[in-house]
């Protein structure tokens, strides 16, 4: 069977890639520990020695759109084009092609109906920020295939916080079961106190500190009961108004069962806190 | 209210780089042409498909006309989309980092939780 060798489950922050790549002398007082925590961070995925990266995120209203909004969506396709005009314009972002793991995307889809999630299917995904920070911050060269799967944290009706964990649970189940020799990395991102459009934007921190130290201590010990009663749909609108992302990280918690993580760290930074875990659930890499 | 047509207009013009100077140079001409031609049209269908009921109200319709985010914000326009067009739009106008980001959260400090109803 297929081994899970790392699960990794990280903020993804669009301004990263062009502050990790101005000048020194141009860049940010705050990049320099940034960039040192996210290569850390990277190790963490390069010593687990993954083939395939199944990676869960969220679409930003690019591809995926009101008119037709899937909840649980899994991508199926040879390749991804990846980053859109608006995440260049904005975030400096560049266009990108990830290659597609096709069998594993067809194990997951047909496991996942199977298991009792009607989870939606794209054979012509175009991924966005969500997907591509991950892949530019921990796995840089791009060099591996990947199985995407799409949350909707973004437009209500949602599916409620404990169908996250349920999916991650039986995400970890399906690939635990996959019969295949392949090494297999799990990577999601979330949010954690975030606002986007509102007036608590873009403070000097993210706009509930409180919140973001219990988020990052449920996530660190792995403590999902916690988490589940203390979040609900209603609640995630508190701290932020873009903090139903959250969800994606209770998603990895459910990947990665009750344990606490192997590896720690967090980034206090203008407008959001950076967070970044990893967990080995076959034992750390020697 | 007609929210739904409201984000659906933030989201095609901000996918377009034409529509967003359009839109930042002459936003009620803008609003005008994209209500009987864009925003009729059904984003995966043909022409032929067009949509024949959806319109803006009024209110909705002035605050597109009028760049008035804070009432966008007030009527429940996805503050993601507005964001990210206004953004596109008005960015180049200040010459600090975040100037636009911090501008534009200023001008919503009348609201407080809860904030109006996204759903559409």
């Amino acid at each position: 069977m297929a081994k899970v060798v790392a699960i990794l489950a990280t903020t993804h922050h669009p301004f990263y890639y062009r502050t990790s790549t101005l000048p020194p002398k141009e860049a940010p007082p705050f990049a320099a520990e940034w960039i040192a925590k996210v290569s850390s961070y990277r190790e963490t995925l390069a010593a687990a020695k993954p083939d395939v990266l199944v990676m869960v995120g969220s679409d930003h209203f690019h591809q995926l759109w009101l008119d037709n909004m899937p909840q649980f969506l899994v991508g199926k396709a040879p390749q991804y084009d990846a980053n859109y005009y608006n995440e260049e314009r904005e975030f400096g972002l560049p266009r990108m092609t990830l290659r597609g793991h096709e069998e594993l995307s067809t194990y997951v889809l047909r496991e996942g109906l199977d298991r009792g999630f009607d989870l939606a299917f794209s054979n012509e995904l175009r991924v966005d920020h969500s997907i591509t920070c991950p892949i530019l911050t921990v796995r840089p060269d791009n060099d591996l295939p990947i199985v995407p799967i799409y949350t909707n944290i973004f437009a209500a009706p949602m599916p409620q916080p404990s169908r996250f964990v349920q999916l991650g649970q039986a995400i970890r189940e399906i690939v635990d079961s996959w019969p295949s020799d392949l090494r297999v990395a799990v990577i999601g991102t979330g949010h954690l106190s975030l606002e986007l459009g509102g007036p608590r934007q873009f403070g000097p921190h993210g706009p509930d500190p409180e919140f973001d130290a219990k988020a990052v201590e449920w996530i660190r010990s792995g403590d999902i009961e916690a988490c589940l009663a203390n979040v609900t749909l209603e609640s995630l609108h508190l701290p932020g108004n873009a903090t139903h992302g959250f969800m994606d990280f209770m998603l990895m918690m459910g990947v990665a069962g009750q344990a606490p993580a192997d590896y720690s760290d967090s980034l206090d930074l203008f407008h959001t806190m950076e967070a970044y875990f990893t967990w080995y659930p076959n034992g750390a890499p020697s | 209210m007609s929210k739904y047509l409201v984000d659906k207009f933030l989201f095609t013009v901000d996918r377009d780089p034409a529509l967003v100077e359009r839109y930042r140079t002459d936003p009620k001409g803008t609003v005008e042409w994209w209500e009987q031609n864009l925003g009729r049209t059904i984003l995966n269908c043909v022409e032929q498909e067009s949509t024949t009921w959806m319109s803006f109200t009024p209110v909705e319709h002035e605050a597109l006309r009028t760049h008035d985010y804070a009432k966008l914000f007030e009527l429940g326009a996805h503050p993601f989309l507005t964001l990210t067009l206004w953004i596109a739009m008005f960015e180049r106008d200040y010459d600090e980092p975040l100037g636009i980001q911090l501008a534009f959260a200023a001008g919503l400090s009348e609201f407080s939780l809860p904030y109006p109803d996204i759903a559409t």
